[in-house]
């Protein structure tokens, strides 16, 4: 009989169940970046025209709002809510500043006045879901519904279309020597603000928390109701801006501006990694999914495929990513039920 | 020594029952008040044989999708595909008659259902199996039918001559003055009234809806019921694509756009809380009804038409508000008979 | 861990970064310039593209078969663009593609005469020559506008239908498309003054906008007609209007009380004039402009004409064309169709 005391088996316990390289490259983020790296490289060898300095420009203008659009969507996504009334503020704020600007308002006015109704939008989404405690997705169907219905009744199904060159042509122009319009460089300012705002305050780890479990966030002093009626008023105020750029852009103010767009910004959020039921989601994810979708359209419409294979690739690609995701978590639990692996330090045999 | 606690049950069931027969009855006025007050200022809006035909017919569409989401939400989840599925199978009713000449009508109506079932099922597959969220779900086959049904259609429409006289004759015909297609809405809704009432089925939605957590451990076939919920409204969604075809006699490959958040709004007004388990199809029948009514009644109030949707969002979020505070006060009520029993 | 994650991601992040800006900045010669022929001298890139209104429009459905025969019997490529609603900022997007495609000329119906304007001269720019057909947009923005009829003879000739079957007097009202669009606001300013001026007993009560759209003007002619009791007319001068607005007149009690009178298609028309909702409506053959726009496009690519008042061109079987003043061609008159004549046309 051997002494059983001196190798006793230990049993080591790892600091994650997966290693390094798994955790860093495994990730949904990563995935959505690898794709979209693997798209454009094949759009750029097999679209005729893709590979040209003008399909930079145009792919930015194109989704421009939905990038700028889908930061605070994202935020407010992590919390578990969600915001169905974007497109619908995008349209408002455009016919705003159509009205006013047609009304002889410098165009500045009108602008700040858009600016103003993305905030009261945006306060009013907040107040109804944090005060009133109503659930986010009845009332931005409702707001949707409201904010879509002032822009057309202010508006009618006329377009204004006269802009001062100036802003129009500001809208598009591109950044001295290359054909990156200036809007990028408002929306990496905006990126910038919601990764610190994310990721290294206190307001962004309240966020993530209110998404995994709201009543413990509560009791660990968030405050949850002010963080969301934030993220709302930042929504409305961020689509306002966009429905300024929209505007500017096409050079058109019409009541139904945008009509669609929130389901494209949620389609891309979803895409890019940020879990409905909240709590999970990071914005580099985000931005690349965007960026995912607008190349995809940008490489099959310059290959004359019509714009509802387009869609039919954006509902399938949505479906699967979310299925993909839902079975990997399927996996994990599976993996987790079976416990981490025991491994004795000495093989001892009696 | 026993001592008998009489539950108030009576007094305070009463009571709740009343809250809920109340927002049908609610709507039911607003109803009226709309019809009253838009015959007031042009008769011809009741008193017409026109009128009268448009009040029930325009309606009547939207309210069969208007029931299936009902259903579906009052599982506590949400179909956004519906108006996709309405366009798809609205253009499978204009191709098959191109396409089958002399095909009974019947036969293309069970067609049309059956596909509608089949892309419900779609949904309530990936729902119920991958425990997806609804709403995303939904989302993506809102994008990926309406895509299919671009790409099928292609630029042609289905024009009314394309179709059989008799099937557009169905979308305006009357039965002793009311329109064929009010009456099959109607005999609908009451089956899918009496369904969501009476039968064991129907029940477990409601249950699934209130606490889907506590119906699972009850034992409750969840996935079946969600399965059969967004069959449900996949076949209502694909009747009224059969509808739309006959009443609008043309059918290009936008029909039913947007109709999926009328459908939601039409529910959410007629008293269908958004977290489930509450409601009924009458309501959403009857909030469907005021849509609609709404939209012809504003021209004639002399309220430009484009007004209508600011309109519906304001009275989308009214109901909602309402329907929070009555939550409110019937939770207190509870407690109230809770603590004095 | 959290860190080390994150530059990863960042360096990856970086990379796709600087793949767009590479794509952003590499020239391939494809730019502007392009195969799509400088301004001095002619080219021989025939790559036509139309871009209607909307589409799903029968009215367009002929005008492009008329473009794709006029450009196959030029040896050149067709294409046919465009959105499925008849708004001016969908038409955007479908010009910026053909401008990075290099096509060698686009044709266009425009929604609108200002919003698409830059779009158009970026394409210009490129060296796409830009024809509009049916409806203009701004005159600097284009280089052609082939027009299908002079403006005041579209608009006589619609009050003059009207007002023969009303009886010279009454209540009418316009069912449009949609409301931005050049060409409809064109013919209904004149319609006004012609009404004013001709025929003071005719009111025009309301102007309601379709959009093109098949069931919206379905629903606006039944909300028109319950609003205004008195109604005795309606001209619709877009052919989806005035067919929607045949199919619910057809099935109402307002059948033979009401005259509905516009720009129609033969085709669309045909049952309603024979089960007599319509008496007559007029239209041209959008056909021959299809097929006159994609000549005069043509011309434009080869260098045989500049868009100068003056220049002549050949249109294939229609003959020889000259440019009128601002640059527009004219195609010819309007034409009458009745129940005599609608058994002779298919289109």
């Amino acid at each position: 009989m051997t002494a059983t005391t001196a190798t006793a088996t230990t049993r080591v316990i790892r600091e994650h169940d997966r290693p390094l390289w798994q955790r860093l490259l495994l990730t949904r983020e990563m995935a959505i970046i690898a794709l979209l790296i693997v798209v454009i490289v094949v759009a750029m060898t097999t679209v005729k025209g893709f590979a040209q300095p003008i399909t930079l420009n145009y792919l930015l203008l194109d989704v421009a709002p939905i990038l700028l659009i889908a930061l605070p969507m994202a935020l407010i996504m992590v919390t578990g809510e969600i915001d169905l009334s974007v497109g619908s503020m995008v349209g408002l704020a455009s016919v705003v500043t159509g009205v006013l600007t047609q009304a002889g308002a410098p165009f500045e006015v009108a602008a700040l006045a858009a600016l103003a109704v993305g905030v009261v939008g945006g306060a009013v989404n907040g107040f109804l879901v944090t005060v009133v405690g109503l659930p986010s997705l009845a009332v931005t169907i409702g707001t949707l519904a409201l904010f879509r219905g002032l822009a057309v009744g202010l508006l009618g199904t006329t377009a204004v279309t006269d802009f001062p060159e100036m802003w129009t042509a500001l809208a598009k122009a591109k950044i001295a020597g290359t054909t990156i319009p200036y809007i990028t460089v408002p929306f990496l300012i905006l990126l910038v603000v919601f990764v610190v705002l994310l990721h290294f305050t206190p307001f962004g780890r309240g966020i993530y928390a209110i998404g995994l479990s709201k009543d413990a966030a509560r009791f660990s002093g968030v405050h949850v109701e002010r963080t969301k009626f934030i993220l709302f008023v930042l929504a409305g105020v961020v689509a306002a801006f966009a429905g300024i750029f929209f505007t500017l852009r096409f050079g058109s103010a019409r009541g139904d501006n945008a009509t669609g767009l929130e389901l494209q910004v949620i389609a891309a959020v979803v895409l890019g990694g940020v879990s409905v039921f909240g709590g999970r989601g990071q914005l580099h994810g985000v931005v690349a999914a965007v960026l995912l979708i607008g190349v995809l359209s940008s490489a099959l419409r310059l290959a004359n495929v019509t714009s509802d294979v387009i869609n039919i690739i954006t509902g399938g690609l949505l479906v699967a990513s979310v299925v993909a995701a839902s079975l990997l978590a399927w996996a994990q639990r599976l993996r987790a039920k079976a416990g981490p692996p025991l491994r004795s330090a000495a093989a001892s045999t009696p | 020594m026993t001592t008998t606690t009489s539950i108030r049950r009576s007094g305070l069931g009463k009571a709740i029952g009343g809250v809920g027969r109340a927002r049908e009855f609610g709507i039911l006025i607003a109803l009226a008040l709309v019809v009253i007050a838009a015959t007031a200022k042009n008769p011809n809006f009741l008193f017409s044989a026109d009128g009268w035909r448009d009040l029930l017919l325009t309606p009547s569409i939207l309210v069969l999708v208007a029931v299936g989401q009902a259903i579906v939400i009052i599982t506590r989840n949400v179909d956004l595909s519906v108006g996709s599925v309405m366009g798809l199978t609205a253009y499978l009713t204009g191709r098959l008659f191109i396409d089958i000449p002399g095909i009974p009508i019947i036969v293309v109506v069970i067609a049309a259902v059956v596909f509608g079932a089949l892309l419900g099922l779609v949904n309530g597959a990936l729902v119920a199996f991958a425990k997806v969220p609804a709403m995303v779900i939904t989302l993506g086959t809102l994008y990926a039918y309406r895509g299919i049904n671009v790409l099928w259609a292609g630029s042609d429409r289905v024009n009314a001559s394309d179709m059989p006289k008799d099937f557009l004759a169905l979308g305006t015909a009357q039965l002793i003055g009311i329109p064929v297609l009010a009456i099959v809405a109607l005999i609908v809704l009451a089956i899918a009234a009496w369904y969501m009432r009476n039968t064991r089925a129907g029940r477990e939605y409601y249950a699934i809806g209130s606490d889907p957590a506590a119906a699972e451990l009850y034992g409750l076939k969840v996935t079946r019921r969600l399965l059969t919920a967004f069959v449900l409204s996949g076949a209502l969604a694909g009747l009224a694509g059969v509808f739309y075809a006959a009443r609008y006699g043309s059918v290009s490959s936008q029909a039913g756009a947007g109709w999926e958040l009328d459908a939601v709004g039409a529910a959410v007004i007629g008293g269908i809380a958004i977290t489930g388990g509450v409601g009924s199809v009458w309501g959403a029948a009857i909030g469907a009804m005021l849509l609609m009514t709404i939209n012809r009644a504003l021209p004639i109030l002399g309220i430009q038409d484009f007004w209508q949707r600011a309109v519906v969002g304001a009275l989308i979020i009214g109901a909602i508000v309402l329907d929070r505070l009555l939550a409110v006060r019937q939770k207190r009520r509870l407690i109230e008979a809770r603590d004095e029993s | 861990m959290k860190f080390a994650r994150k530059r990863v991601t960042a360096f990856a992040a970086v990379a796709v970064a600087a793949a767009l800006v590479l794509t952003g900045c590499a020239d391939t010669g494809t730019g502007s310039g392009g195969d799509g022929g400088g301004a001095e001298g002619g080219s021989d890139n025939l790559a036509i593209t139309f871009l209607p209104k909307n589409l799903g429009n029968p009215y367009f459905d002929t005008s492009s078969k008329g473009g794709k025969t006029a450009v196959e019997e030029l040896g050149g490529t067709f294409a046919e663009v465009g959105p499925a609603e008849a708004t001016p900022d969908a038409q955007v997007s479908y010009i910026n593609t053909a401008t990075q495609q290099g096509v060698g000329a686009l044709v266009v119906s425009a929604n609108d005469p200002k919003a698409i304007c830059d779009a158009l001269n970026e394409a210009r720019d490129a060296g796409v020559k830009v024809v509009t057909f049916d409806s203009d947009t701004n005159p600097d923005c284009r280089d052609l506008f082939i027009n299908q009829a002079d403006s005041e003879g579209i608009a006589k000739v619609q009050v003059d239908l009207i007002a023969d079957q009303i009886g010279g007097a009454g209540e009418i009202a316009v069912l449009s498309a949609s409301a931005n669009a050049t060409n409809q606001n064109a013919w209904i300013a004149l319609m006004e003054e012609y009404l004013a001026s001709d025929y003071p007993d005719i009111t025009l009560v309301e102007t309601v906008y379709g959009d093109d759209d098949d069931q919206t003007s379905f629903d606006k002619t039944a909300a028109l007609l319950q609003t205004h009791p008195n109604l005795k007319g309606i001209i619709s001068p877009t052919t989806v209007g005035i067919a929607a607005a045949a199919r619910y007149l057809s099935t109402s009690d307002y059948k033979g009380t009401v005259a509905l009178t516009g720009l129609g298609t033969p085709n669309q028309m045909r049952e309603y004039v024979e089960d007599g909702t319509v008496t007559a409506f007029a239209l041209w053959n959008p056909e021959e402009l299809g097929y006159l726009s994609a000549y005069a496009a043509a011309a434009l690519i080869q260098g045989d004409i500049t868009g100068a008042e003056g220049d002549t061109f050949e249109a294939g079987e229609l003959g020889e064309y000259t440019v009128g003043a601002d640059g527009t061609v004219l195609l010819g008159d309007p034409f009458e169709f009745n129940a005599e004549n609608i058994g002779d046309f298919d289109f």
